[in-house]
């Protein structure tokens, strides 16, 4: 029996030789090369359009980085979509402590519990293009429900998607209501892991109140923070939905932000800008890098802990 | 009844066609013909299919393929249309609107059918498809701008059309002393800021000066141009719009003037079929020119044309040749305008016009008080990039007046960088 395995040792094919170190691989090709297509491709193709000047359909001529120096320099525009993302990025992220109240609001044992967390889910199942228009009729100057609301009150009434020093904030607001719903979510999962006999043990020891949620709870919602955070931060960097549907960049594009500003240059009814258009996917690529470099090394770091 | 109508001008068309066109004599088309249109409405989508029908009909060796886009989509779709497998006939805009396409060599140059006698008949509308010397397309129908107001208003408070811009001004102070405003406007997307540019800079500088300008030929800070916004800013410090316009756009402005809050509102012909379907009746509704403001410029109207071209990898170019000069035919131009169908201004000088109240005044309009000359409206006659940020900075201007110097700085210094 000895003698016929190592007789047939030496006529084994590569692939049998090989196959731990090459199974993997094979598994991986298909996604690599669709990822290197559909992902690492473009990215280099936007990095290469970024230093031309073309307006999507004629010869592209090659200007250096003309199109970053007006961008970064020159560009009022610019100016104003990135303030307006730096906006959404700070206050999107009060989505995860309104999450947080309200999942231990809703974490208890009472009749129809069920249908509770159901109707605060619900906003996240319903797309955003409906949410967004639900709230800009919300917002109506005179007919919407808000100034309905604030006439009640004997206010005279503002029109915040018109006016440009608020607009933004009434999208993010809008934007608050699906991404609170997600956070509440996540933190109504981890709260299901939380072990009930530390919980125990630190009521015997006599921690109540903030304390015990400080000390003992949220440590043990770190994962869960961590998604909330990662997602929270992506859905501010995607805020594009909300803003073409609320107020199309304006009121005089004081909504923008650096994702609809790139598709109005180079995408748009009156946008022939491609390279410019290119310019600012870059610049939102970096920003995007160091979002992804932090979540990247942050997961790397729990993965050694682990081990 | 209908469709003997539609089949005996169809055999007409055919006889016009096949007498005169030497690109449909002496054999019968055939082949693929790919037609994409923007004729989604409706109204339109009725009327391009009855086209597709009808031309078939003459034409049965020729298989029509028709695609309809949605028509706000089909403006950033064109691109890709184009320049991938292209279809032979598209619609598309007039004037500098073509500019992107023509330059980039995707439409073709249809020069020679506009040398066909039967194209005599167009020639009002040949300086609006021309670019470089050449044309790039046909029109198929247009329509006029002015001011719709409520007549039963007016009548209430003894005020009559104005001429002038002193009346104009009067007028408006005696509605807005009634409690209402003296215009709707919803510029949510912009565009019909233009509108109002349009006409005052033209009434103002007159129309050489607005087409200079759009052609980047003079600085935003220049005089004229201050004079123009000054102009505008009388009405806007009388409070003369309606409240929070940035917020609305042109379909929800028309609320306030058909519930009486509003008198009028400076729009395009399209907007009658909503006014009509608003509720408005033909007593309560009428129409009159924008008001002269420098009595020493002839007036200019805004008449956007709505176009066909052929694709410059078009497949079937005889086919889509023939089909243009069918389009605008003057049979068929009758009917595609009449009121049951576009309800609009037909391009061919020999066909009817309809009898609808609205469409006959803008034809006598245009006919006899718009010796000035024809604009495209704003987005068309500037350029794609100079049509966005202008409109921003008109939209800022009704909201904020104060803000005019810094706006007009903004349009100059994109002036300087588009028209390079």
């Amino acid at each position: 029996m000895s003698t016929a395995t190592t007789n047939a040792a030496p006529s084994r094919g590569w692939y049998k030789r090989n196959e731990i170190a090459i199974t993997p691989w094979l598994f991986l090709l298909p996604a690599m090369v669709f990822f290197a297509y559909y992902v690492i491709y473009p990215i280099c193709e936007s990095f290469r359009i970024s230093f031309y000047d073309w307006d999507g359909l004629g010869e592209a001529t090659y200007v250096g980085t003309a199109n970053y120096e007006r961008l970064l320099f020159d560009d009022r525009k610019f100016n104003v979509s990135f303030l307006n993302n730096i906006k959404w990025l700070i206050l999107y992220l009060l989505a995860i402590p309104l999450g947080l109240f309200i999942s231990l609001f809703l974490n208890q044992t009472v009749r129809g519990i069920r249908l509770y967390k159901s109707l605060f889910f619900f906003p996240f199942v319903i797309s955003q293009v409906v949410v967004g228009l639900v709230f800009s009729w919300f917002y109506l100057p005179k007919e919407g429900l808000l100034n309905a609301i604030l006439a009640y009150f004997g206010s005279d009434g503002v029109n915040i998607l018109g006016d440009p020093s608020l607009a933004t904030y009434g999208i993010i607001a809008a934007g608050l209501w699906p991404q609170t719903a997600y956070c509440m979510i996540l933190y109504l999962t981890g709260l299901n892991a939380v072990d009930p006999e530390q919980v125990e043990a630190a009521r015997l020891d006599g921690a109540k109140g903030h304390k015990m949620l400080w000390y003992v709870i949220l440590p043990q919602l770190k994962p869960a923070t961590f998604i909330a955070f990662v997602v929270t931060i992506i859905g501010a960097l995607r805020s594009f939905d909300f803003i073409a549907v609320m107020t199309n960049g304006g009121p005089f594009g004081s909504t923008r932000v650096l994702s609809f500003y790139m598709f109005e240059e180079s995408l748009s009814e009156f946008g022939f800008r491609m390279g410019y258009g290119a310019a600012i996917a870059v610049v939102l690529f970096f920003i995007m890098l160091i979002f992804i470099t932090y979540f990247l090394w942050s997961m790397y770091q729990d993965e050694k802990g682990a081990r | 009844m209908h469709s003997i109508l539609k089949t005996s001008l169809a055999t007409l068309a055919a006889a016009s066609i096949t007498a005169t066109a030497a690109f449909a004599d002496s054999h019968a088309l055939s082949g693929d013909l790919k037609i994409t249109s923007d004729m989604s409405n409706p109204a339109p989508r009725a009327v391009m299919e009855g086209l597709v029908a009808d031309f078939g009909a003459m034409h049965p060796e020729l298989n029509i393929e028709l695609t309809i886009v949605d028509r706000e989509a089909w403006k950033t779709q064109i691109r890709n249309a184009l320049t991938a497998n292209p279809p032979d006939v598209i619609n598309w805009y007039a004037a500098t609107r073509m500019t992107p396409y023509v330059d980039a060599g995707l439409f073709m140059d249809i020069s020679d059918l506009w040398a066909e006698p039967e194209m005599a008949a167009l020639a009002s509308t040949k300086g609006a498809m021309t670019l470089d010397g050449k044309q790039w397309g046909v029109p198929y129908t247009y329509y006029q701008w002015g001011v719709y107001y409520r007549k039963d208003i007016f009548e209430e408070l003894g005020l009559t059309e104005p001429a002038t811009w002193d009346e104009e001004l009067a007028n408006c102070q005696a509605i807005l002393d009634s409690g209402r405003k003296c215009y709707t406007i919803g510029s949510k997307f912009l565009w019909t800021a233009g509108g109002w540019f349009d006409y005052i800079n033209s009434r103002t500088n007159g129309y050489e000066f607005h087409i200079e300008l759009a052609n980047g030929e003079v600085p935003w800070t220049d005089d004229r141009v201050r004079q123009t916004f000054a102009n505008w800013r009388q009405l806007i410090d009388m409070g003369a719009y309606v409240d929070d316009h940035q917020s609305y756009s042109w379909q929800e402005a028309m609320p306030f003037m058909v519930d009486g809050d509003a008198a009028a509102y400076l729009m395009g012909n399209f907007s009658v079929a909503a006014f009509r379907d608003g509720g408005l009746t033909d007593d309560q509704l009428d129409f009159y020119q924008f008001p002269t403001i420098n009595p020493d410029v002839a007036p200019a109207e805004d008449a956007p044309t709505d176009t066909f071209h052929i694709a410059s990898g078009a497949q079937n170019v005889e086919a889509a040749k023939a089909f243009l000069l069918y389009v605008t035919s003057a049979d068929v131009q009758s009917e595609i305008n009449g009121g049951d169908a576009l309800g609009q201004l037909p391009v061919n000088a020999n066909a009817a016009v309809s009898d609808d109240k609205f469409i006959q005044q803008g034809f006598d309009m245009l006919s006899n008080n718009a010796s000035g000359g024809i604009m495209q409206f704003f987005d068309r006659d500037f350029p794609a990039e100079m049509a966005s940020v202008g409109m921003e900075g008109l939209q800022e201007f009704m909201v904020f007046p104060d803000h005019l110097d810094d706006i007009l700085e903004r349009l100059e210094d994109a002036r300087q960088r588009i028209y390079q």
